[in-house]
């Protein structure tokens, strides 16, 4: 009986097609990874191993222009992760402890707008928005876009963490002598602690990442890593475009890596 | 100060009640100011005049519409016939998502299907592998698949070296690239709401059909895509939509031939084009198919599936 339920559940073929899917997602990567370590100048032929593109990612002549780049998107990302994880607290809170009211419907139709509008209708709305306004395009605005779009990210893994958590907790602790402010600082905020973790590093990636919004609403001259990178592709894939991609590759696998360990001891409690 | 009073009916009254306005007040304003006001706005600018250096006239216009939809030949004063250019490549867009949703459907689902029937222990595991690539900025993982099917790249490389193929093919700069491009975005977009499902479905319905003698591959076809139909729906949805409004994909897999409608709109902003109110109008047709799109998917939930708890 155990033996043909296992049966009943295998199907033929699909462990081999998990391994095409894995194959198609990981070997460009992999592939651009490998040769950001090629000591060529060009990026046709293998000639050894070699570290000199990431030294000439810090040193070459593009450098400066790189670093300054990173040093926006971080700065912005950071910045937008934080805003928008505590805006998305905030909202969550209201939304998951607020009982049933009216407009709870709309509240979470406009949350999760950023997500359902494509971003490319998002970039070009922002544009007209800033320039409506005579709001001068520059950093500032990169930052402000972000902030909004990052919030549902933000928003999901703190929502979902905190309709887990019972309400019982923070009404003993008000049964307690709790004031409302103690109960949600002392009790509900290390329990969602794990949630708003998640939200911070999605959002945070998210900016990171974004390309098109940035784009559309950045001033000329600011450049963010993406659009930096971007601007370099369009010239022709140099090794050292190579070598910027594989150290944001490696971020990224990093933050999701502390993500999953954050969410995985999470379930443990 | 005694807060005890919530001790009977503790489940009807919520904590945060009073503060609750308060509480989603940041949220309401930075998006109703940054992005439902922006899209409104966009709807206003299709409607206005342009300037010929980007940006508008205020004055009401049915021009960047009518650009869309009419054609009134080389002088514009000839009667209104029908526009193809920009309809073809609006088709082209829906044409190519689709495709690209078809076969991350074919990959993506006996993978989610693989994955959800693993020992629970080691799924956590599988499901890192598909969200790792689904992290990773979209903007290299395009650069990457460029990279990959250059003139010179690995994937001709290793068809000439396997003797398939006799000399490189082009495949960078061809719909080709941009339908690769497409599919490899979004693909761990399709295996996660899959997986979700499946690991939800209850494979007693399978072994009951399998007593009635259903073979496996009916059962997959009539007890199990049924059940899991949401999660599919979801998958699908999740690559159509952002690949109907692409411009990377399009833009470094496909060149300057391939336009796609996100190409098309960025063209308008940030091109030589420079036709804001009717980059703004090829936003709203976009806009208006996606919000279609996902109110006909709402309808199709099943209500008692989605409702969120409402505090209990």
């Amino acid at each position: 009986m155990r033996s043909q339920t296992l049966n009943i559940r295998n199907y033929t073929g699909f462990a081999s097609m998990t391994v095409v899917c894995l194959l198609i997602l990981y070997l460009p990567l992999a592939v651009v990874a490998v040769y950001s370590f090629n000591a060529s100048q060009s990026i046709v032929a293998w000639e050894g191993f070699s570290f000199r593109w990431y030294v000439d990612v810090f040193t070459g002549l593009e450098s400066e222009k790189f670093k300054l780049a990173a040093r926006n998107s971080f700065v912005i990302a950071l910045t937008a992760a934080t805003v928008s994880t505590m805006i998305a607290t905030l909202a969550a809170t209201g939304m998951t402890r607020g009982g049933r009211f009216r407009g709870r419907t709309l509240s979470f139709g406009l949350i999760s707008l950023p997500l359902m509008v494509p971003e490319i209708v998002t970039a070009v709305a922002t544009l007209i928005f800033f320039n409506t306004i005579g709001f001068e395009r520059g950093l500032l605005t990169i930052l402000l876009a972000h902030i909004a779009f990052c919030i549902p990210f933000a928003y999901l893994p703190i929502a979902a963490r905190m309709q887990g958590i019972e309400e019982t907790y923070e009404q003993a602790a008000q049964d307690l002598y709790a004031t409302k402010r103690q109960a949600f600082t002392k009790i509900l905020l290390p329990l969602m602690m794990p949630g708003i973790i998640s939200g911070f590093l999605l959002a945070f990636i998210i900016s990171l990442d974004d390309f098109i919004i940035t784009n559309f609403v950045k001033g000329a001259g600011v450049e963010t890593l993406p659009t930096a990178i971007f601007g370099a592709v369009k010239q022709g894939i140099k090794p050292n475009i190579m070598a910027i991609s594989t150290m944001l590759l490696g971020f990224s696998i990093v933050m999701v890596t502390i993500s999953y360990f954050v969410s995985k001891k999470d379930d443990e409690v | 100060m005694a807060g005890g009073a919530t001790i009977e009916g503790s489940n009807t009254t919520a904590t945060y009640e009073q503060a609750r306005t308060w509480l989603l007040l940041p949220a309401w304003i930075t998006l109703a100011v940054l992005v439902l006001t922006p899209v409104l706005l966009m709807l206003v600018y299709s409607f206005l005049t342009k300037e010929f250096r980007g940006g508008v006239i205020w004055e009401f216009s049915f021009a960047a519409y009518e650009q869309f939809f009419c054609d009134r030949g080389l002088f514009g004063d000839d009667p209104c016939s029908m526009e193809w250019t920009y309809i073809n490549i609006f088709w082209r867009s829906i044409w190519q998502a689709g495709l690209a949703t078809l076969l991350c459907l074919c990959i993506g689902f006996p993978t989610a299907y693989f994955i959800a029937t693993r020992p629970e222990r080691v799924r956590p595991m599988w499901v890192f592998l598909i969200t790792i690539p689904y992290w990773v900025n979209l903007l290299i993982r395009t650069v990457s698949m460029r990279f990959m099917l250059r003139e010179e790249g690995p994937v001709n490389n290793f068809l000439t070296w396997t003797h398939i193929i006799d000399e490189p093919i082009q495949m960078i700069n061809t719909n080709f690239a941009v339908q690769v491009g497409l599919f490899y975005s979004y693909l761990p977009f399709m295996v996660l709401p899959i997986y979700a499902a499946v690991e939800r479905y209850n494979f007693t319905l399978s072994e009951a059909a399998a007593d009635l003698y259903a073979t496996k591959w009916v059962i997959l076809r009539r007890v199990l895509i049924p059940t899991v139909k949401p999660g599919v729906i979801a998958g699908c949805i999740l690559v159509f939509v952002p690949s109907l409004g692409a411009f990377l994909a399009p833009d470094l897999l496909g060149g300057a031939k391939n336009f796609m409608i996100g190409s098309l709109i960025e063209e308008q902003f940030k091109g030589n084009a420079g036709n804001w109110p009717f980059g703004a109008a090829a936003s709203m047709i976009l806009l208006s198919s996606v919000l279609v799109l996902l109110m006909i998917y709402a309808r199709s939930q099943v209500r008692p599936r989605r409702v969120h708890s409402e505090g209990a």
